[in-house]
């Protein structure tokens, strides 16, 4: 407020009783004279701009924005992933024959009877027999139960598993070796075994159910599976040192190299399967690990090699690191991955960046001012409806309503209001409140706990002009109580009231902010500025990406301050005795 | 004075009472599932009590098994004796946890007060003195500057120019990694110097309107009779402004830093927690967000108390130093 404005304004009361042109126009109306102090406060100016910059920001610009608040951007990277697991072999496979099983628990049994040089072991109730085929190479036999037989009266029934037939001179020997309690019972040739559970007698015979070894089959595509027949032919010529197989009248040539630790098989000179002692997991399965790589990978590991080269099928060359931790070693590789972009820096699509979601910065700040300058004017409303009612009617009727009236205030003052605000705030988040519900309960408590100060204010500008010579004229004339207080106490008050909500709404907006920046106010998906710079909890995010959280901080204050100065302005030109 | 002063304290204990009903209300409307989950995830730390024990305690503190307002009786005839429970987090006696924390709140709370006077009311009656220059204008966009920026992002602001970008000071915490082998005289300066950010971060928030009041009420005295006569008198401007106008504006000041005063022990939750100091607004925040039902209720009534405290110690120190005040 400039002291000339003053002078100007007051001129024409001063001089002379005429009134000509020259002064006439001098003359203007307490409303204009407002509006011309205000825009003439060059602070209050640029306050109204910044406000109006802000809601322009953030209602057009979410309009103009070319992405959505909750739009996640994506983005391919080449991240190094776990792409092969590997280790030598050290412990026997189970390889079972087709049509029969080989339960993995008998591995344990298995291990123990061939290092102690037995030929027999028993795993799971059953007996297990092992003969040697070759080096490192066992084929188990074992007995798998073909029919049980119950005991009736010194007689046996004999019931048969499906496929399988007993010939009677085999029932006969059965009986007797029951009879005779003996474990066992020959018949044409073939061995039967016999146990007792209870009164019903199983009856097995000992056949061939697979083969141990610690070589590692691998086949050279994904269509051909090896057979068990192939498996077993092609480790018995290993071992025999010949260079050609013959299997179901195929012949496959072998191919060996460093003293048969792996071999190549070929058919009809192709590569067909390879044998070796590395076991090796894709950790992706849904690829195929070619017979080169395995080769390649192989050797790399077996040289202590920390990285290689292999050229894939398409001819490109790519890297794999290779990371070995107990004989256990992890093949890795850059792979091409679909993630978030997450802390993009500024660039041509998203001009601040991305937050730790992928979403556009811009955006997020933009729909974040909306929801911040809502609550700020939703809360506001609040506080004017309570605060010019309850100050109201304490101001105009005074004696004991006004006394309770005014303790009631009191006691709202004391109540502590962020401690309430947090306490409120992690029952909701223990509720799992809905995040727009949550927004109500915000503005709600908000103004609930802040309409004090109008409250106040507006009991102290009634209590005033109660007083005055006006209130009595209109007491002395007869008009109307409601007309009395809507057309003649109101209005009065209207301008402490605009500027003061002026002022709160920039604080509620602090409130706001600090709440959601706690976790406690907004919550995700939805923005809000507080919730912007929430961020730089993480010290990761502060350190390296300003772009996340100073933009957003920014605005904040960009958006208090402007309405402090309007408000401060728009004081000084309601009231321009007091210069505040 | 006395019959004053009576009014204002009796009037304060039917506040007080109120308030306390309010608060304990807010505690018995709390989900139950809410305090049993708390609890049940409180018992579950080391060295805790069980959760049995915890939520008998509850019960019997707050008289949970009678109606609401013999129920508030029973626990406001225990708070007045300052038997407030154990803490759930701390696993402490709540008044025992807060007097071991509420030295660093007050030790921040009373530099940065002291600061914040020594500063603002010169720069405040500076602005007065040169009103519509160059000063004037620039004393009040800071100070609104101050009341405008959020304090949390003027303390990560903070954090970042001089911790992270110059590495000055520690980003958390009271003391150093050293902290230990420092000599008695080293201690101090080495939590001195950690106290440096959260104090000027208090400090530039508070300013602002402290020093905008001091200007208000400045220019007000300025412009009143006595000053235009102690002009007319031919009195130097220096004692002018140091004496006839200082002492007048010092009245509605005193009354605005009495309100403050209880405020030195609250505690400055936003900055305490953001450089985790661990006074008594970082404790209570961690167990206002963890569900320490003990500890918050506490706390609040402690807020409330403060409050109060302020109010009436304004209006005392009012007719104290005015007397006016005391006719009416």
């Amino acid at each position: 407020m400039k002291k000339e404005d003053t002078k100007a304004a007051n001129k024409h009361v001063s001089t002379s009783t005429s009134l000509d042109d020259e002064q006439r126009v001098k003359v203007l109306s307490p409303g204009a004279m407002v509006a011309r102090r205000f825009f003439r406060n060059r602070l209050a100016m640029v306050g109204l701009i910044i406000i109006i910059c802000m809601f322009l920001f953030s209602f057009l610009g979410g309009m103009l924005s070319p992405y959505r608040e909750d739009q996640v951007f994506r983005k391919t990277d080449s991240v190094l992933k776990d792409y092969v697991g590997t280790t030598k072999n050290n412990s026997y496979r189970l390889i079972p024959m087709e049509g029969k099983t080989l339960p993995s628990s008998i591995s344990a049994g298995l291990e123990r009877a061939v290092s102690a040089g037995e030929e027999s072991f028993e795993a799971n109730d059953t007996t297990y027999y092992l003969t040697e085929e070759g080096e490192e190479f066992y084929s188990i036999l074992g007995g798998s139960q073909i029919a049980t037989a119950l005991a009736l009266r010194g007689d046996y029934r004999f019931n048969e598993n499906e496929g399988t037939t007993l010939s009677d001179q085999a029932k006969e020997a059965i009986s007797e070796a029951i009879d005779n309690e003996e474990p066992t019972a020959e018949a044409d040739g073939v061995e039967y075994q016999i146990s007792q559970k209870g009164r019903q007698y199983q009856i097995s015979v000992v056949e061939e159910l697979g083969m141990a070894t610690k070589r590692v089959f691998s086949a050279a595509s994904e269509n051909n599976e090896l057979s068990y027949d192939f498996q077993f032919a092609v480790e018995k010529a290993i071992d025999a040192g010949e260079s050609e197989v013959e299997i179901d009248g195929i012949t496959y040539e072998l191919d060996s190299d460093n003293d048969g630790e792996s071999v190549m098989v070929f058919k009809d000179g192709e590569e067909y399967a390879y044998i070796s002692y590395y076991v090796m997991n894709l950790i992706q399965s849904s690829d195929f690990l070619s017979l080169d790589l395995r080769r390649e990978i192989e050797r790399a590991v077996a040289a202590g090699e920390s990285s290689f080269v292999f050229a894939n099928e398409d001819g490109t060359e790519e890297t794999y690191r290779i990371q070995s931790r107990d004989n256990q070693y992890t093949i890795r590789k850059y792979t091409e991955t679909y993630l978030n972009d997450t802390y993009a820096s500024p660039s041509k699509e998203h001009w601040l960046g991305t937050d730790g979601n992928g979403m556009d910065m811009l955006t997020r700040l933009m729909y974040g001012g909306r929801i911040s300058l809502l609550i700020g004017f939703v809360v506001i409303v609040i506080e004017i409806v309570l605060g010019m009612l309850i100050g109201g009617i304490a101001g105009y009727f005074g004696g004991w309503i006004d006394t309770v009236l005014m303790r009631v205030v009191d006691i709202v003052i004391c109540i502590p209001a962020m401690p309430l605000y947090l306490i409120l705030g992690s029952v909701m988040d223990y509720l799992q409140v809905d995040p727009q519900l949550r927004i109500f309960m915000l503005c709600l408590i908000l103004g609930l706990i802040s309409w004090t100060t109008i409250a106040r204010m507006t009991r102290g500008q009634i209590l005033s002009l109660r007083e005055q010579e006006f209130m009595i004229a209109t007491e002395a004339t007869g008009i109307r109580v409601s007309r009395r207080i809507l057309k003649h106490l109101i209005p009065n008050v209207i301008p402490q009231i605009i500027v003061i909500s002026t002022m709160e709404l920039g604080s509620v907006i602090l409130m706001e902010a600090t709440l959601s920046f706690l976790g406690l106010g907004v919550k995700f998906p939805y923005a809000s500025w507080g919730n912007i710079v929430n961020a730089v909890n993480d010290s990761y995010v502060l350190t390296n990406y300003w772009f996340v959280w100073i933009p957003a901080g920014c605005l904040i204050l960009l958006t208090v301050l402007g309405f402090n100065f309007v408000g401060d302005g728009l004081r000084d030109a309601f009231d321009p005795k007091m210069k505040r | 004075m006395k019959k004053f002063i009576i009014r204002r304290l009796a009037l304060s204990v039917v506040i007080l009472f109120f308030v306390t009903f309010i608060i304990y209300s807010i505690e018995r409307c709390l989900p139950s599932s809410f305090v049993e989950t708390k609890a049940r995830t409180m018992s579950e730390k080391p060295g805790a009590k069980p959760y049995n024990e915890l939520v008998d305690e509850l019960n019997a503190a707050y008289g949970l098994d009678k109606t609401i307002i013999p129920g508030y009786f029973h626990w406001a005839s225990q708070a007045i004796r300052g038997e407030f429970g154990d803490s759930w987090e701390w696993n402490q006696p709540v008044t025992e946890k807060f007097g071991e924390v509420i030295w660093y709140s007050f030790a921040v709370g009373v530099i940065a007060f002291i600061l914040q006077v020594g500063i603002a009311v010169p720069l405040g009656i500076l602005a007065a003195r040169k009103q519509y220059s160059k000063i004037d204008y620039g004393v009040t966009i800071f100070a609104l500057i101050g009341i405008s920026l959020p304090s949390f992002f003027f303390a990560t602001l903070l954090k970042y120019v001089f911790s992270i970008k110059l590495g000055w000071f520690d980003l958390y915490g009271v003391v150093g990694r050293m902290h230990e082998q420092l000599s008695p005289i080293g201690q101090i300066l080495d939590i001195a110097k950690h106290l440096v950010l959260p104090i000027a971060t208090l400090l530039i928030v508070q300013m602002g309107s402290l020093m905008r009041y001091t200007r208000t009420n400045m220019l007000e005295v300025l412009n009143a009779d006595y000053i235009r006569t102690a002009r007319a008198k031919g009195l130097p401007e220096s004692r002018v402004i140091n004496y006839h106008a200082f002492r007048n504006t010092l009245i509605p000041i005193i009354t605005i830093l009495a309100n403050q005063l209880p405020g030195l022990f609250s505690g400055a939750l936003i900055t305490e927690t953001l450089f985790q100091i661990p006074g008594i607004g970082y404790t209570s925040y961690q167990c206002l967000t963890k569900g320490d039902i003990p500890f918050t209720m506490f706390y609040m009534t402690f807020i409330a108390f403060l409050t109060l405290m302020g109010t009436l110690l304004a209006d005392i120190l009012y007719a104290v130093v005015d007397p006016r005040v005391r006719v009416n």
